[in-house]
């Protein structure tokens, strides 16, 4: 039963052991030295004012609620597309229906101009 | 036409006016949309009227499922004419909402066709969890009519106090959702099921009756709908958000939102859980008590009027609990009648606070009623009758409703409740009258005060509309009556006997 | 001997404790979250050695993806990577927390020791892995959802449609 999970398990492996790779990789090779003048963030010369965590924009909020909306739809159509056959017709139209009227919010969004970054 | 709900197609009828109203409203979103991207500075009102006659269709849907029966009650959704009473008068509720909009929104500049749209969905919302019979449908009801009820409240962005009342209301309320969730879910652990008659049947047949699994949960769907009735002790948050909502939203939220939960509430606790009275009977009579008590006590210290009808709400959730608790079919029936008179005279009460308002200006303190009466004779006669028809003066459908739900109190032996109801009701004369008296007697602070209402005509036509009605609920109730009794009866089908029904 | 999948499910489980762990000792709130992140995709793999498929699968797309989403949002939004606040909960919240942490543990140990009756007719976990072996995993939800509860379905297309329109009104910039 697992087994089928194997390849999941090898695709994790391969990208953990990517990861640290590439970090080990670029302590070896990086040049060393690091001072806390190097590594303060360049500001023309001057002192930095300040942090450099800015408060993030409202904006993003919009495009999160947009990613949990369409997230959300597809946690209900995973077990649709799993059950597609025994749930027959019957299944098949209520998933449309479902999809149109999500659909019908990003058409909304869409035409308000709620996917732009203005 | 008799519905069997073992066809999935069954529920394409039994839902016919929610489909009507869901599909209708998405057609007024995208083409509030694709109107407004060309001319973003155009009124808004055609949206409206597109609105208001997506009420009237889905009404006529809902006037046709009267002909329709149901094989068994074992849909999630019920189909009896008890719904149908219900879905009228939220119907109403939201036509009269609208109606209230029209250039009150300009005024205060949030002039956007998604207004209409939430209150729209709102409207399907409050009527799925009115006329749902699974606990799962009507949480998600709750929550469908609730996300766009915050949404709404906290519609006036530019107004600190507006999305102050959103996130108060949002908060509180995502606390109540969970509670009313958690209810279900021990309810479902007791009984194996979420569809009410089936909850009922078990807990009448002894299954987990007692049980400490069963009594939370119901406890706990009694704490998430005592919160959407705004019962004391869960009304911390109603002053504060219908104070800082848009004031046609909070006629919304005082009439509609009421009166769906209430709905649902006579139909999870009166009809679901009918047989084991004895469990939540005496907890909702002192929720009724407290209820009647407290908010009239503090409504008296009011100086805001728009906080003061926040409060007469409050109190009036305890008087339609009242009518719940009277363990008979004309308990009941009284409730309906009750929960329609309330509708038209709140929505009415707050239309004139809307038109008391000027510019983005919402003048809502006992002073700037001062003269009122005076220089706007219509609009001034129709809110004393509102508040007559509150405090339940005879000749106005308040007094009406309020004899009904005593006598109905009266019946079921439960006459401690009917005399707290009649004090709480003498306590509400001081300050329902200190407005009248304020705006007859006191002199405006000039001569043109009041010069402008600030209601356009379709606002106006819903005041009228419902000091029409109040008038019409004395005058002419006897047919209203017996249609709430008979809806009322299509409620309790099955069993008469476990509702202590009096033949 | 251990098998191949006790070895997996002790390696996700200990790596769930310990980003747990880190989680609640980090500073800094979005470190924090990141731990969680990876507690959630342990928990995941454990959901997945358990057999529960679609739990698997929702802890995934709905904890570490949706959820963590808001958490950072949030952070990022009220700026909290600046300046660290001690806690401020005192005494009584830490013997609330031992307390209910005391209750699960002792709900666990009476789930495991011996039969549990179930309260309704068909419910109880029995039941439940009866119905499971009949149909299936992720059928025991696909079937209802897309059956019985497809009002309830519908819905919440309605509700997620609701919280699009809620996004841009409440946060659109120009509206």
């Amino acid at each position: 039963m697992l087994r089928s999970y194997l390849p999941a398990l090898i695709m994790l492996a391969i990208s953990v052991a990517n990861a640290i790779f590439m970090v080990v990789l670029s302590t070896v090779l990086s040049p060393g030295g690091r001072t806390k003048v190097k590594s303060a963030p360049y500001e023309s010369g001057m002192d930095p004012l300040g942090g450099t965590r800015e408060r993030f924009s409202v904006k993003f909020y919009m495009v999160a609620i947009l990613f949990i909306v369409f997230d959300v739809e597809t946690v209900f159509l995973l077990p649709w597309a799993v059950s597609l056959r025994p749930l027959g017709w019957e299944g098949f139209a209520s998933a449309m229906i479902f999809i149109f009227i999500l659909t019908v919010g990003l058409v909304y969004e869409w035409k308000k101009g709620a996917l732009e970054w203005d | 036409m008799t519905l069997d709900f073992a066809r999935q197609s069954a529920y394409f009828w039994a839902l016919l006016p929610e489909i009507v109203l869901a599909t209708w409203t998405m057609l007024v979103l995208v083409v509030d949309v694709f109107r407004s991207s060309d001319h973003p500075e155009e009124s808004r009102a055609p949206v409206a009227w597109m609105s208001l006659a997506g009420l009237v269709v889905a009404g006529a849907a809902n006037a046709y499922l009267l002909s329709m029966r149901e094989a068994a009650p074992t849909g999630m959704i019920a189909v009896d004419s008890f719904r149908v009473f219900t879905n009228f008068i939220l119907l109403l509720a939201a036509g009269l909402a609208i109606c209230l909009s029209f250039g009150y929104l300009q005024r205060r500049h949030i002039d956007r066709g998604e207004f209409y749209v939430l209150v729209l969905f709102a409207t399907v919302g409050m009527m799925l969890m009115a006329g749902s019979r699974d606990l799962i449908l009507m949480f998600i009801a709750l929550e469908v009519m609730s996300v766009a009820i915050y949404v709404l409240v906290g519609y006036h962005r530019q107004d600190p106090r507006s999305s102050e009342a959103s996130l108060k209301y949002f908060l509180l309320g995502a606390f109540s959702s969970g509670f009313f969730l958690y209810g279900i879910a021990l309810l479902f652990g007791a009984t194996g099921s979420t569809h009410l008659p089936t909850i009922g049947t078990m807990l009448g047949d002894g299954v987990g009756t007692a049980s400490p699994v069963a009594l939370a949960g119901m406890a706990l769907v009694l704490v998430g709908l005592g919160f959407k009735v705004a019962a004391v002790p869960f009304h911390v948050w109603t002053p504060d958000a219908y104070d800082g909502a848009p004031t046609p939203v909070t006629a919304l939220m005082a009439t509609g939102v009421k009166a769906a939960a209430f709905a649902a509430f006579i139909r999870v606790f009166a009809v679901g859980l009918g047989g084991v009275r004895e469990d939540w009977a005496p907890v909702v009579w002192v929720l009724a008590a407290l209820t009647m008590v407290a908010a009239n006590l503090v409504a008296l210290t009011q100086g805001s009027v728009k906080r003061m009808l926040a409060y007469s709400s409050i109190a009036h959730a305890g008087y339609l609990l009242v009518a719940l608790l009277s363990a008979n079919q004309a308990g009941a029936a009284a409730f309906l009648f009750y929960l329609l008179v309330y509708t038209v005279m709140t929505a009415g009460a707050f239309g004139i606070v809307i038109a008391n308002s000027q510019g983005d200006h919402e003048r809502v303190s006992l002073e700037d009623y001062a003269g009122f009466g005076w220089q706007q004779p219509l609009l001034g006669a129709a809110f004393g009758l509102f508040l007559l028809s509150l405090a339940g003066f005879p000749l106005t459908g308040g007094f009406l409703g309020k004899l009904y739900i005593i006598r109905s109190a009266l019946e079921s032996d439960n006459v401690p409740l009917a005399v707290v109801l009649v004090l709480a009701s003498l306590i509400s004369y001081f300050y329902y009258l200190r407005v009248i008296v304020v705006m007859y007697m006191r002199p405006a602070a000039s001569a043109n005060s009041h010069d402008q209402a600030g209601l356009a005509v379709p606002g106006r036509a819903a005041i009228a509309v419902a000091a029409v009605a109040v008038l019409a609920l004395f005058f002419a109730a006897s047919p209203v009556m017996r249609a709430a009794e008979s809806s009322v009866a299509s409620l309790f089908p099955a069993a008469p006997a476990l509702f202590g029904m009096t033949p | 001997m251990l098998g191949l999948s006790e070895i997996l499910f002790y390696f996700f489980g200990g790596m769930a404790v310990v980003s747990a762990v880190a989680m609640i000792t980090r500073e800094n709130p979005v470190a924090s979250a990141l731990w969680l992140i990876m507690t959630f995709f342990s928990l995941a793999a454990i959901y997945t050695l358990l057999g529960a498929y679609f739990i698997g699968i929702i802890q995934i797309l709905v904890y570490a993806g949706a959820i963590m989403v808001l958490f950072l949002f949030v952070i990022m939004l009220l700026n909290l990577g600046n300046e660290y606040e001690p806690d401020i909960r005192g005494k009584t919240w830490l013997a609330m927390g031992a307390g209910s942490g005391l209750v699960l543990l002792g709900l666990l140990a009476r789930m495991f020791s011996g039969e549990t009756a179930p309260l309704g007719r068909q419910a109880g976990p029995r039941a439940l892995a009866n119905h499971v072996a009949d149909v299936g995993v992720v059928n025991v939800i696909g079937l209802p959802l897309y059956r019985d509860y497809m009002v309830s379905l519908q819905a919440t297309a309605i509700l997620l449609l609701i919280a699009c329109i809620g996004a841009v009104v409440l946060a659109k910039r120009k509206f």
